[in-house]
């Protein structure tokens, strides 16, 4: 620190520098100001660009055109994307259906039940989950799960043919294995955070019901479940934004077939997976490229607006409930 | 003589049902991280060689196919100039968000374009750099290693943003009014006491994004691409571990699946040991 | 002459596995021995017990927060615990519905004797306790995301409790917790809509509609408002006809006001129990003396 004899005594105010140092102040502000802007302006622009170059696709088959037609036919030039969306919606309702329970129950077994010592490791090591990347579950999920698992898919399929959306032969990619991998992404996600919500909620609540005579499952059932609704139902979401997203992985066990598939152990396609798996070939094709990135645009959209209604959620679960339980003034 | 109202037998039942249910689900959790690893182990380990890591992938189309000396060094590089490249620009936004920023509507729009950048997928990432870098041809070129390198900076840019605003939040506000106190411009105070009290904290957010990041197939795809040789040159097409594991996964020959195995176990090995390092970072802040 | 509970709802008689085989006897809702709510076919015609604490010790972790303590607690009346802060007093009671070892490391060990029965013998089920034995806590703490009518229905529904049964009690529960009248036409409105004092009347509701025998209640006006607090202390008037009350309170006016006989402790250890008037005019201990005298805490 320079020595200058700067005792601030009653009045004397911290503008009083040399003026090296206030232009140094200003500089950093200015900076970091114009960088955070420069966030802002760059997602602005992205957002533009993309609909830039996806716009030849809108133009030729209209925005509910492009997203709603059931016709993804690359050789013919027509590309209407209802297919990707239902095994987009299809694969990620598998994984919600899959995951959500198990990281709930998983949640809530290591916060409520889990003797403490094993508390720490068991969260550790579920976290240890999500330091697979997607190309590493993919590569599992070709050579591992799609052999093992279709005898048992096959043997569902059979059995259970009644239910709708099931029965038929089982192909080797579909659907569902899709779904179980998103399941295996989205787990330490939402148990993370439906942790975290779980936590907080306040004692003085599960004494309240104890205190009653409650078991304590009837605990969890009266006091913590309902108060960590929303704040689990946000992490829910969340888990299902990053399903939407996921590329790699699906579209390695997916069979990437342009169709609605007919039942769970069918073939499909989602959004991101056409991307990833069309690019090669659209980059000499100017309709087949916009037709993809108008995909990616129709993504980008989904997944926004899922993640910002997740976040609302997940703040309303766990700082919100403070403020709605005081009670008023006497 | 007085009786005792007991819990029904049915209650109790619910009970340990409902404790088992929840072990159950725990376990459940626990099984695909359990069998991914012992395949990892199992089909990878083999491939493993001296060649392996030494040699580049040969392309061919019989014959020996190489190991894979480009892809572990393409990574390395790609990521290492995405760090380069995200941790300012990172660091600096959160700064601007702890200490100027703060509560003024203009920070609170920010913060919350960065946490919606922390749910786009990484495909569409590598969508905006192929729009906006690749087809443009700018520096001469298509694919380049530097643009798949600006992808994955995207990536993780929120994050580093995001885990360095808690750490700086953490630091106490005393200690910058000491700071300040004796007479140091803002600037300083940042530089000297700040940064220094908040970087464990940084260095943890920053190694988690970098295992993030290492990972990412998607954001190269159309950035980066794929190629065989190794290449210090990131105006080229770079190759890197994720893109090349996603290849060989589809090939038709057996040597390739296996040498997409071993890529596979050791680019979990890199990520876990960056995990573990951001871990034991962690603990030795002072702050967290 | 065996006391029987005609007024829980479990069913399951010949299934229900009782540590005393003196209760084995199947229970019933005949309309014979089944009389109002809060009456049973006890000789003595109320529900109090009487509570006995023999050899009480309870630590958190290495701290041990109460020494060996013995005394006894008369059915039908009010006893308060005073103390200054950290005398144990909120760790006893605690103890008596076994809620004290809820909080990570925390043990205790000792007899607490309902009757003849021992809380803490092994073969008990601590949950059955705790519905002979309620506490109102010192934050009012209505459940959040439940309606007046189900905050005080739900310890009924964990047995079984329905239907127009159910609306009965809730509505007597009310009644005696003196909070009928002002929100008998707001039922379904959410429990935290209510003011302070009348959430902490509706956590009295939530606890008698279970009709324990012993009420604990640890400093339950301390957050309120002194009208409110006289509510309170009214109502532990009334309600010490029926029930058996303990309250810890560091208001030695409000042990004056409420309490037959009054505990004091300090530092864990139980240094005199008094009737009330005896205690603060006359104490045996020098050391009660300096408290209530406002020597000291």
């Amino acid at each position: 620190m320079e020595a200058r004899s700067l005792e601030l005594r009653g009045g004397r105010s911290l503008l009083e520098r040399s003026p090296l140092s206030g232009i140094g102040d200003k500089i950093l502000r200015w900076v970091l100001t114009a960088l955070a802007a420069g966030i802002l302006a760059l997602i602005a622009f992205f957002f533009i660009r993309l609909y830039v170059e996806a716009k030849p696709a809108f133009d030729r088959f209209g925005i509910f055109g492009f997203t709603f037609d059931n016709n993804w036919d690359v050789s013919r030039q027509i590309f209407g994307a209802l297919p990707l969306v239902v095994g987009t919606l299809i694969t990620s309702a598998v994984a919600l259906l899959i995951g959500v329970p198990v990281a709930v129950g998983t949640a809530l077994y290591v916060t409520e039940f889990a003797p403490r010592p094993i508390r720490a490791v068991l969260s550790f090591t579920i976290e240890l989950l999500a330091a697979f990347p997607s190309v590493v579950l993919g590569l599992w999920g070709v050579y591992v799960l799609i052999p093992k698992l279709k005898p048992a898919e096959q043997w569902f399929s059979d059995t259970f043919s009644f239910l709708p959306f099931v029965g038929g032969p089982v192909a080797g990619p579909n659907y569902f294995i899709g779904g179980l991998l998103l399941a295996i992404m989205l787990i330490p996600i939402v148990t993370a955070i439906s942790r975290e919500v779980i936590s907080t909620v306040p004692a003085e609540h599960k004494e309240a019901a104890l205190a009653l005579g409650a078991t304590r499952w009837e605990m969890i059932k009266m006091a913590v479940l309902p108060y960590s609704r929303a704040g689990i139902t946000g992490a829910a979401m969340l888990g299902l934004g990053r399903a939407i997203g996921e590329t790699i992985a699906v579209t390695l066990v997916i069979g990437n077939a342009p169709q609605i598939g007919k039942q769970l152990f069918d073939q499909g396609y989602t959004l991101a997976a056409v991307i990833a798996n069309e690019f090669g070939e659209a980059a000499s094709d100017p309709v087949h490229r916009a037709a993809l990135i108008a995909a990616g645009l129709v993504l980008f959209v989904l997944t926004l607006a899922v993640n910002a209604i997740a976040r609302l959620l997940v703040n309303r679960g766990v700082h919100g409930r403070r403020a709605t339980k005081e009670a008023a003034p006497a | 003589m007085t009786a005792m109202p007991v819990v029904s037998a049915r209650r109790r039942r619910s009970d340990l049902v409902a404790r088992g249910l929840l072990a159950t689900a725990a376990i459940v959790a626990l099984i695909p991280l359990v069998l991914v690893l012992f395949y990892l182990v199992k089909k990878g380990a083999g491939a493993l060689s001296g060649t392996f890591f030494s040699s580049d992938p040969t392309g061919a189309f019989l014959g020996n196919q190489g190991g894979v000396k480009s892809a572990i060094l393409g990574t390395i590089e790609l990521v290492a100039l995405a760090t380069a490249i995200a941790v300012p620009l990172g660091v600096g936004v959160a700064l601007y968000l702890t200490e100027y920023g703060r509560d003024k509507p203009f920070a609170k729009v920010v913060r919350y374009f960065v946490d919606v950048m922390t749910g786009v997928p990484s495909i569409v990432f590598g969508l905006f750099i192929y729009i906006t870098l690749v087809l443009t041809g700018v520096s001469g070129t298509g694919f380049a290693g530097w643009k798949g390198s600006v992808a994955l900076a995207l990536l993780m840019l929120p994050v580093v943003t995001r885990a360095s605003e808690v750490v700086l939040l953490l630091v106490p506000e005393s200690l910058r009014e000491a700071a300040l106190a004796l007479g140091a411009p803002r600037w300083r105070v940042v530089a000297r006491v700040v940064l220094p009290t908040a970087l464990p904290g940084i260095v943890t957010g920053t190694l988690l994004a970098v295992a993030r990041a290492a990972g990412e197939t998607a954001p190269l795809l159309f950035t980066s691409a794929i190629v065989n040789g190794t290449n210090f040159n990131l105006n080229e097409r770079t190759n890197s571990l994720p893109i090349q594991i996603f290849n060989d996964i589809t090939q038709p020959n057996n040597q390739l699946v296996e040498r997409a195995w071993g890529a596979a176990l050791t680019l979990v090995l890199m990520i876990l040991l960056l995990t573990l390092v951001a871990r034991l970072v962690s603990r030795r802040s002072r702050l967290t | 002459m065996t006391y029987e509970r005609a007024k829980d709802a479990e069913q399951e008689a010949g299934t229900v596995p009782t540590p005393f085989p003196r209760s084995q006897q199947p229970r019933t809702e005949s309309s014979a021995t089944r009389t109002s709510a809060y009456g049973a076919a006890r000789p003595s015609g109320t529900l109090a017990r009487n509570v006995s604490v023999r050899g009480l010790n309870a630590w958190y972790g290495d701290n041990h927060a109460v020494k060996n303590l013995n005394f006894e607690i008369e059915p039908n009346k009010a006893t308060a615990l005073i103390g200054p802060s950290g005398s144990g007093k909120s760790t006893v009671i605690r103890c008596i519905n076994r809620m004290h070892e809820e909080i990570p490391g925390a043990r205790a060990d000792g007899e607490v004797l309902l009757d003849e029965v021992n809380v803490y013998d092994p073969k008990i089920d601590v949950v059955a306790i705790r519905r002979l034995v309620g506490m109102v806590f010192q934050k009012p703490n209505p459940f959040p995301t439940m309606s007046i009518f189900d905050n005080v229905a739900a310890g009924l529904r964990l047995t079984g409790t329905k239907g127009v049964g159910l609306r009965e009690r809730v509505e007597k529960s009310l009644r005696a917790a003196g909070l009928w009248e002002e929100v008998k036409d707001r039922l379904k409105e959410p429990g935290i809509s209510l003011s302070g004092g009348q959430q902490q009347r509706l956590c009295i509701a939530r606890t008698i509609a279970i009709e324990p025998e012993v009420i604990l209640m640890d400093e339950p006006a301390s957050a309120l408002d002194p009208l409110s607090t006289l509510r309170i202390e009214e109502l532990v008037d009334e309600l010490k006809a029926r029930y058996t009350i303990v309250i810890v309170t560091h208001n030695m006016q409000q042990a004056a006001r409420v309490a037959d006989s009054t505990a004091f402790l300090l530092d864990g250890e139980l240094i005199e129990h008094a009737p009330t008037e005896k205690m603060f005019t006359n104490p045996d201990d020098e050391r009660t003396e300096r408290y209530v005298t406002g020597k000291f805490g």
